[in-house]
């Protein structure tokens, strides 16, 4: 197989603000921005997902479609069920009931390792560089499809070095690309905490994906490298790749998200652009409390004292998650 | 003291067949644990099973010598198929527990009265090893100077060592490969390596017949060196002293077990040796080491060596300092 005529031009610098946002832009903008909104042309649906732990409901999405080619955000308070749906997603975790499909196929009871070849991949909220392996050999193991992954091939090298060079060109030109080129032959554990956001990154397009999740991409890195991240983000998009990314950082997502989706208690409570979205009353109450505008001092002690304990018999989740 | 004869002793033990045995054993650990971050604690069975198989089928049930070869290689890869399929999937806490007992499992039904009929108890097997000394090549025995051994001994040591070249030969092969470097990501991390599209569960399930299977060669040479066999030899701590040999030469080194299972058996000769010298040569108080306390104390002596390299040395003889000075996981 020629591994060079469908991998992306790792070259080309994308522009700001590119066609492509404005693509996806003019797509999602007929959208009704409420939960569940169904997308022109959706590469991953997800219909009935729950997932149960004991008697606590981490995640229950009705529905959610993820639309082709954008950059979608997925946000919410700690504890939200953002990660669980993520690793439910992508076969990490298998769900008590519900449906899911990735350009229209089904995932249910799929295996993860099945899903990723399928060209769902996604990177992890704590960062998972193979340490004792070399960057370029982190790198080499993103490739899929190896001869030499066989064990009886594994003995005879002539079946697979021509395919190892070329699986090492390639990975050359995306280190290149996230600047990691000089790091190429240290070990990964060596990297800075950034660094192996960026290599996990860089590791996870060697999979050649259709779809890139990404859980919490900028927890951790320093504020020098988080500008370059955004602009790695952007260029998956632009690539023609479609991102799903868990975030907290607000600024990220306002500067990158085409799309948000907003997540409280296990269920989607808000979808729309991240302006429209960021100003919703049920998004603002789920994040700050529905008094965070209030004077504390001027409201009646008992009335709180109330309604803390009504929260406290209602979501008793929170300080099981994360 | 006779120094010659102490550093002869220990030269001999340090290639000899005890440490061919437990060098097999620990190459084939070196594919569970070093490579692929596998903790197999039963070794020993892998070990047992092999041996027993052999001995069995030649000595209980008088088939041919091959035969009983076959038999103890399917045993070994049904032993390694029943541990790991329920196992591999989960935690790596699971491999670890459920082969400890296996491995005492195993050791206890070999030595089971009931069964004594089958598996001679706990005296073990004799009288199957004469079809592997038909085929001894050898009408004198090795000389190599202070060294000799006897030409029985020379056909068991020979093989032995051919064994151990052709499975480090096939462990190089294999871990500078494509098949290797997933291994070693599964070591690290298999989380990730499964989200990069591998399937995690069929690789940890092949190294562990693959390093089940080179284990098993130290089995055959435990049976044949000695043509008996004795369920008491593959104890817990068999697994341990070969766990100990590849700390000691490097885990995940590919000549990490040989070194390490020359030290170790050269270690524990020497100080033997030197301490039974001692007993006859000087007057050496009761009190401070009993007539018969230097077996016990030659281990206590390569455990403090084991101590201090752990200290000085964290990666073993062979290692590479780098990689242990990285915060691995």
């Amino acid at each position: 197989m020629t591994r060079d005529d469908d991998s992306p031009d790792m070259t080309a610098v994308p522009e700001a603000d590119s066609a492509y946002k404005q693509q996806a832009l003019a797509a999602l903008a007929t959208v009704a921005r409420e939960p569940g909104a169904s997308k022109p042309d959706a590469i991953l649906t997800a219909g009935g997902v729950r997932r149960r732990f004991g008697g606590l409901v981490a995640v229950d999405v009705d529905r959610l479609e993820v639309q082709r080619g954008s950059i979608t955000a997925l946000i919410g308070p700690n504890g939200a069920g953002k990660t669980t749906f993520f690793n439910l997603l992508t076969g990490f975790d298998q769900p008590d009931q519900g449906d899911w499909a990735f350009n229209g196929g089904s995932l249910r009871k799929m295996q993860a390792y099945k899903i990723a070849r399928l060209g769902m991949v996604r990177t992890f909220q704590l960062t998972k560089a193979l340490s004792r392996l070399t960057v370029i050999e982190n790198m080499r193991l993103g490739a899929t499809d190896q001869a030499g992954e066989n064990v009886f091939r594994a003995v005879l090298p002539f079946l697979w070095r021509g395919q190892e060079r070329q699986i090492t060109g390639q990975a050359d030109q995306i280190l290149a690309y996230f600047k990691l080129d000089t790091k190429r032959d240290d070990f990964a554990g060596s990297l800075s905490g950034g660094q192996r956001k960026l290599l996990e990154m860089a590791r996870a397009l060697m999979v050649q994906p259709e779809m890139v999740m990404l859980d919490e991409p900028m927890a951790g890195v320093n504020p020098a490298l988080k500008q370059s991240l955004l602009g790695h983000v952007k260029a998956l998009r632009d690539r023609g790749m479609t991102v799903l990314f868990v975030e907290h950082d607000m600024d990220m997502v306002r500067d990158v998200a085409d799309w948000v989706v907003v997540m409280a208690q296990g269920q989607i409570i808000a979808e729309g652009p991240p302006q429209s979205v960021m100003a919703d009353d049920r998004v603002i109450d789920a994040y700050l409390g529905a008094h965070h505008d209030t004077d504390l001092s001027t409201m009646d002690v008992h009335e709180l004292d109330l309604e803390e304990a009504a929260e406290l018999a209602t979501h008793p989740r929170e300080e099981h998650q994360q | 003291m006779d120094w010659g004869l102490i550093l002869t002793n220990a030269l001999e033990a340090s290639i000899g067949a005890d440490m061919v045995i437990y060098c097999l054993a620990a190459i084939g650990l070196n594919v569970h644990f070093g490579y692929a971050g596998l903790l197999n604690f039963g070794q020993a069975a892998f070990v047992a099973v092999a041996a027993y198989g052999l001995a069995t089928m030649v000595a209980t049930f008088g088939l041919s010598f091959w035969l009983g070869i076959s038999v103890g290689l399917v045993a070994v890869i049904v032993l390694a198929l029943l541990l790991g399929i329920p196992t591999l999937r989960l935690r790596a806490d699971y491999l670890a527990i459920v082969t400890l007992a296996a491995a005492e499992i195993v050791r206890l039904t070999f030595r089971s009265v009931t069964l004594r009929d089958t598996f001679g108890g706990s005296d073990g097997l004799q009288g199957f090893a004469d079809g592997f000394y038909r085929l001894n090549p050898y009408t004198v025995g090795i000389d190599l100077g202070p060294i000799t051994f006897s030409e029985r001994q020379s056909w068991g040591i020979t093989i032995g060592w051919v064994l151990i070249i052709l499975s480090s030969v096939l462990v190089w092969a294999l871990m500078r490969s494509p098949w290797g470097r997933v291994l070693k990501g599964i070591r690290e991390d298999e989380e990730a390596v499964r989200s990069l599209g591998k399937n995690v569960y069929s690789y940890k399930l092949q190294a562990l017949l693959i390093g089940g299977l080179i284990g098993a060669m130290g089995g055959f040479v435990y049976a044949l060196a000695q043509a008996a066999v004795q369920p008491d030899f593959t104890a817990p701590d068999f697994t341990f002293f070969a766990y100990t040999i590849l700390i000691l030469g490097g885990a995940a080194r590919v000549l990490g077990p040989i070194l390490g299972a020359a030290i170790f058996w050269g270690l524990l000769s020497l100080s033997d040796g030197v301490l039974r010298g001692a007993q006859s040569a000087y007057d050496v108080p009761e009190w401070l080491l009993g007539s018969t306390d230097a077996g016990a104390v030659r281990f206590m002596i390569v455990g403090l060596a084991l101590m201090l390299l752990m200290i000085f040395r964290p990666q073993g003889i062979l290692g590479d300092r780098k990689e242990i000075a990285l915060d691995a996981r």
